[in-house]
C-alpha cells in the first residue's frame, strides 16, 4: 500500500484489493494494483477511459478474475467468482448501462434474481420497503412505476435501490453521472454522502475532475492499469490530479479563434416527430444555424436529442414543420438526398451506425463516396483509387491502424471516430451534425476532435453539435439550445451562458428570461 | 475440473481450415458407429461410396449431374444470404423456372427460330424464378413480412402447381397416363457430354459463380450488398437503398433457383414431369453455408455434397444399404461442420474450480458497444 494509506492508522479498510493483475490479451489491464476502501468514505476511482478503473471494478464486483492478488473484505480473505458471491459479501455495482427490465415496475425490477420469496409475492409489503429506503437515502421514485415511464436519472435510483434492497455495503458506481442533469448530479451526490454517513463504502468511478473533487473523501488515480497515487481530496488540486491521470499538463481550454457567421445553412421550423416507440419525441422545434457557428444541443439523453439529428439528416421522417438546408426544402427527404446537399453526420452510435464493423478501413471511409468518381468508375470500383484515397485520410486524420485492410471493430474508440471523422470531413460538408463526438474518447482524442470540429467552423461549416458534455458546449459552441421532453426550452449564447439556468433547462423549469439569442 | 468456453485472441486461418476438414471426419467417424450399428462395415461402405460417386466416367458424370442444381441453387440463396435475407425458397424457385422453360419449349417450338429456343427458355426460366423470388422481397420490403415464411410457403405453391400443370392441362395426350409432358423438341435439350447425362447447366454454373464473385469483389453494388448484410443500420445511414437492394437482390436469387430448374427440364428430364422437385433447393442452403457464401467454396460444397448423394444411391444397389445412410451422413456432416464453426471463433478450456486462473471471460474487444454488451451478458449471469 502507498504511503498515503498510511493515515488511517489502526482502522482496517472495510475492502483492501492487492497486487491486483488482471491482463487481456495483448493488454495489461491492471498491474499489481492495491487499493483500500475505508467505511464512511466516497472513495473516487479517478482515470482515462482505458486506465483500468472499469476492469478493476469488475474484478471486485466478481465478473472477472484477476490473474493475480488478492481480495479482503472485512479482513477475510473473499474468493469471488460470480457477482452472486459479490453481492454475498455486500458488494454491488450499478453499471453505466443499466440493467433494467422496461416493461416491468420499479419493485419488480428490485426483486428481480432474489431467492426470496420463493413462492408467494407480497408486492405491497416489498413496496413499502424499497419506499422506505428511497426516504431514507432521498432516492425518490415510485415502486409502482414502470421502468419506460422513468428518466434516465429515475433509473440510475432504482438501480441503487436494487444494491441496497440486497443489503449491500461497498456501492461501486460506474461513471454515474454521464447521464444526469447538473441538479440530479447534486441529488445523486446527497444520497451518496448520507450512504457514506451511514457507514457504507461508495467508490465512484469518473474522469472528471470537478466531480471528483466535490463528492470524495478519497482519490486513488490510475494511468494505464497502475496507481499513480492515492491521495486525501482535501490535499490536492484539479491541476495535480489531470496531471497524474494523463501524464502531462493539460490545457483546459481549446483555442477557438472568432468566427463572423455567414448565411443561414440549416433552417428547421415547427418540426414534429414521433421516436421508435411511437411516442412524441419532437414538439415544435425551430433553430437556424449559419456558415461558420457551433449550435449546440444540451439535454439530458433521451429527450429527443437523437430524433432531431435523424431528422435533420433524413434517417426519420417528420410529421409536421420542415427541414431547408441551404436554401433546399429537404422535409422528408432520403438521407442520400440529404448526402448529395454536403451534410455529413457523425452519429452517437458508432459501431452500430456510423462504421461497419467487419469491413477494412478502406472499405469504411468510402461509405459516403463510393458512388461517384474518382473512387467509381461506372459500376465498378476502383480499387487503386480507394486505396489511394484511404492512405490519404489516414494519413491526415492520424489513424493508428495496422492497414487499410484491418477490419474497423479492432480500432480503438479514438481512431474509430477519427475514421468517422475522416469520412464526414472527406465530403467538405456544408454542415455538419455531431453526435457525442467525444464520448467515451480519452483526453487526448477529445481534444483532436473537438479542434477538428473548430476548423470545420473557420473553414465555413455550419455544425450542429450534440453534446452531453455542458464543459464541451460552453467551450466549442456558439450558442446552445437547450431540449427537454422535445422542446426547445431556450437559446443562450455560449459566452454570456450560465450552467446554472442550463441546468435548469435541462431539468424543464422555464427560466424567466434567459439569455435568449435566435 | 471445469470446461471454460471463451473468445479466441485473434482469428487463424490455419484454424479456420483445418476445423471443417476435422468436423467432416468427425461427422464420418459419427456416421461409422451408425453403419456398424446397421450390421454394415463402415469402411468398406465409405469405400463403396466414394467409388460410386467418382469410381468413373459414369458416376462422375452422374455426380456433375446432381452438382449442377445444388450450384446454381446454392449460388442463389448464398447471394440472398450475403444480405441477411433468408430465402429458403429455392426449390419453389426453381419449380417455376422449370414450368415457365417448359411452357417455352412445349407452346413456343414451332413460332420461334430453333437457335433462340434455348436462349429463350434461358431467360424464362431466370424470370419465373425471379418472380417467384420477387413475391416475398416486395413483401418484406414493404410491408416487413418475414421472409422465411414467405418464401417457404411459396415452395408449396410452386411444387403443387408443377404437379397440377403436368397432371392436367399439360399433360402428354399420347403419354398413355403416364403424368408428365410431351417430350421436348431436340432444339430444347441442353446439350450433353457424349456418352453421358452431363450438360452445358455446368457452363451456366461456372459462368455464374465468376459473376457473382465479380461483382460482391468489384462492383458498387456488391459493396451495397456487404455493407447491407454487415449493418443495415449504417447501410441506411450511408444512403444505401435497402428497399431497392432486397429487391434486386431476390431477383438475382431467385432467377439463378430458376436457371437450376430450366437445366434440369431442358438437360435431363427433357420434359416437365414427376421428379423436378426433389430437394435441391433445401439442400443449396446447405450447400451456400458451408461454402461460407463464398460462390468457388458453393461450386466446391455442391460437388461433395452431390457426390454424397450419388455415393448414397449406389452402396443402395452395392452394399445392400438404404439411400437414407446417406442422407444420414449428410445431416451429420452438416451438424458437425456448423458445431464445429464454433471452435474457429471459440476455444475451450479446462479450469480447476479452486485457485485464480488466467482471464476465464472473453477479452475486451476494441471499441466502447463491445464491452457494454460483456457487461450486460455478465449482469445477467448475477440476476439469474
Amino acid at each position: 500500500m502507498g504511503g498515503s494509506m498510511g493515515v488511517w492508522g489502526t482502522e482496517p479498510p472495510l475492502m483492501r484489493m492487492r497486487g491486483i493483475t488482471k491482463r487481456f490479451p495483448g493488454v495489461l489491464a491492471n498491474d499489481h494494483v492495491d487499493l483500500g476502501v475505508q467505511a464512511g468514505q466516497v472513495h473516487a476511482l479517478l482515470g482515462e477511459n482505458g486506465a483500468g478503473k472499469t476492469t478493476l471494478m469488475n474484478v471486485l464486483s466478481g465478473l472477472y478474475r484477476a490473474d493475480e492478488g488478492e481480495i479482503t473484505i472485512r479482513g477475510q480473505r473473499a474468493n469471488l467468482q460470480s457477482p452472486r458471491d459479490a453481492i454475498a459479501l455486500g458488494i454491488g455495482m450499478v453499471h453505466q448501462h443499466f440493467m433494467l427490465v422496461e416493461p416491468q415496475t420499479v419493485a419488480e425490477n428490485v426483486i428481480l434474481g432474489l431467492k426470496t420469496p420463493r413462492f408467494f409475492l407480497d408486492m405491497a409489503r416489498i413496496e413499502n420497503r424499497i419506499a422506505e429506503f428511497s426516504r431514507q437515502y432521498g432516492l425518490q421514485v415510485d415502486p409502482r412505476a414502470r421502468i419506460w415511464q422513468l428518466s434516465v436519472g429515475e433509473q440510475q435510483r432504482v438501480e441503487i435501490l436494487k444494491m441496497l434492497y440486497r443489503g449491500v455495503d461497498i456501492l461501486i458506481m460506474d461513471e454515474p453521472t454521464a447521464v444526469l442533469t447538473p441538479q440530479e448530479v447534486e441529488e445523486l451526490f446527497v444520497t451518496l454522502r448520507r450512504m457514506a454517513s451511514e457507514g457504507k463504502a461508495v467508490i465512484f468511478i469518473s474522469h472528471k475532475l470537478g466531480e471528483v473533487m466535490a463528492i470524495s473523501d478519497q482519490i486513488t488515480v490510475l494511468r494505464d492499469g497502475r496507481v499513480m497515487a492515492t491521495v486525501g481530496t482535501g490535499q490536492t488540486t484539479k491541476g495535480e490530479l489531470a496531471r497524474m491521470m494523463v501524464g502531462r499538463e493539460v490545457l483546459f481550454q481549446v483555442e477557438k479563434t472568432s468566427v463572423e457567421p455567414g448565411e443561414v445553412v440549416l433552417e428547421v421550423r415547427n418540426l414534429r416527430a414521433f421516436n421508435d416507440k411511437g411516442l412524441s419525441a419532437l414538439k415544435d422545434v425551430s433553430f437556424t444555424i449559419r456558415q461558420g457557428e457551433i449550435l449546440g444541443i444540451a439535454g439530458v439523453a433521451g429527450n429527443g436529442q437523437r430524433e432531431l439529428a435523424e431528422v435533420v439528416t433524413g434517417l426519420r421522417k417528420t410529421t409536421e414543420g420542415g427541414v431547408f438546408i441551404a436554401g433546399c426544402d429537404l422535409t422528408n427527404c432520403s438521407p442520400r438526398r440529404v448526402i448529395r446537399e454536403q451534410v455529413s453526420h457523425v452519429p452517437g452510435d458508432r459501431l452500430g451506425m456510423g462504421l461497419v464493423p467487419n469491413l477494412a478501413v478502406s472499405d469504411n471511409v468510402i461509405l459516403k463516396s463510393y458512388r461517384d468518381p474518382p473512387l467509381a468508375k461506372g459500376p465498378f470500383l476502383d480499387r487503386p483509387s480507394i486505396a489511394r484515397f484511404a492512405a490519404r485520410l489516414i494519413e491526415a486524420f492520424s489513424i493508428a491502424t495496422p492497414s487499410q485492410q484491418t477490419p474497423v471493430k479492432l480500432l480503438s474508440g479514438g481512431n474509430l471516430q477519427r475514421t468517422i471523422l475522416a469520412r464526414e470531413i472527406s465530403v467538405g460538408p456544408k454542415l455538419m451534425v455531431a453526435v457525442h463526438p467525444t464520448r467515451g474518447l480519452d483526453i487526448g482524442a477529445t481534444e483532436s476532435v473537438r479542434n477538428l470540429l473548430l476548423k470545420q467552423r473557420e473553414e465555413g461549416a455550419a455544425i450542429f453539435l450534440i453534446s452531453e458534455d455542458l464543459d464541451e458546449l460552453l467551450s466549442i459552441s456558439d450558442r446552445i439550445a437547450v431540449m427537454y421532453e422535445g422542446e426547445i426550452m431556450g437559446v443562450v449564447s455560449a459566452e454570456e451562458a450560465d450552467i446554472g439556468e442550463i441546468g435548469l433547462m435541462m431539468a424543464g423549469t422555464e427560466v424567466q428570461n434567459p439569455k435568449l439569442k435566435l | 475440473m471445469r470446461l471454460i468456453i471463451e473468445k479466441r485472441l485473434e482469428y487463424s486461418r490455419l484454424i479456420a481450415f483445418l476445423v471443417p476438414i476435422a468436423s467432416v471426419f468427425l461427422a464420418l467417424l459419427a456416421g461409422a458407429v451408425l453403419l456398424a450399428l446397421a450390421g454394415a462395415n463402415p469402411w468398406t461402405t465409405y469405400k463403396a461410396m466414394a467409388v460410386g460417386a467418382f469410381g468413373g466416367k459414369y458416376n462422375v458424370s452422374e455426380t456433375m449431374v446432381k452438382a449442377i442444381p445444388l450450384m446454381l441453387c446454392g449460388l442463389g440463396v448464398s447471394v440472398a444470404f450475403r444480405m441477411l435475407f433468408w430465402n429458403i425458397g429455392a426449390e419453389g424457385q426453381l419449380a417455376v423456372g422449370g414450368i415457365a422453360a417448359s411452357g417455352v419449349a412445349l407452346f413456343w417450338a414451332d413460332r420461334l427460330p430453333a437457335p433462340l429456343l434455348l436462349p429463350t427458355m434461358v431467360v424464362a426460366g431466370f424470370l419465373g424464378g425471379a418472380l417467384w423470388g420477387l413475391i416475398p422481397a416486395l413483401l418484406k420490403a414493404h410491408l416487413r413480412v418475414n421472409e422465411i415464411i414467405t418464401t417457404l410457403m411459396m415452395n408449396y405453391i410452386a411444387i403443387l402447381w408443377v404437379e397440377h400443370l403436368f397432371y392436367g392441362p399439360w399433360k402428354d395426350p399420347q403419354g398413355y397416363g403416364f403424368p408428365g409432358t410431351a417430350q421436348f423438341p431436340k432444339a430444347a435439350w441442353l446439350p450433353r457430354l457424349p456418352g453421358t447425362r452431363f450438360h452445358l447447366g455446368m457452363a451456366f454454373a461456372v459462368v455464374v459463380a465468376l459473376f457473382i464473385w465479380i461483382v460482391l469483389r468489384r462492383t458498387k453494388w456488391g459493396y451495397e450488398i456487404r455493407v447491407i448484410g454487415e449493418n443495415p443500420r449504417a447501410a441506411n445511414y450511408a444512403g444505401i437503398n435497402i428497399v431497392r437492394n432486397i429487391v434486386l437482390v431476390m431477383v438475382l436469387s431467385g432467377g439463378l433457383a430458376g436457371l437450376a430448374g430450366m437445366s434440369e427440364v431442358a438437360g435431363i428430364s427433357h420434359r416437365l414431369q414427376k421428379g423436378l422437385t426433389v430437394g435441391y433447393g433445401y439442400t443449396a442452403i446447405i450447400v451456400a453455408w458451408l461454402g461460407k457464401l463464398n460462390p468457388w467454396g458453393v461450386l466446391v460444397v455442391a460437388i461433395l455434397l452431390a457426390g454424397l448423394l450419388v455415393g448414397g444411391d449406389q452402396i443402395q444397389i452395392t452394399m445392400q444399404l438404404p439411400a437414407a445412410v446417406a442422407l444420414v451422413l449428410q445431416g451429420a456432416i452438416l451438424f458437425f461442420v456448423l458445431g464445429g464453426s464454433l471452435f474457429t471463433q471459440y476455444r475451450i478450456r479446462l479450469e480447476r474450480r479452486t485457485g485464480s486462473s488466467p482471464h476465464p471471460n472473453p477479452p475486451p474487444t476494441s471499441g466502447g458497444g463491445r464491452s457494454t454488451a460483456r457487461e450486460r451478458g455478465g449482469i445477467g449471469g448475477m440476476e439469474g
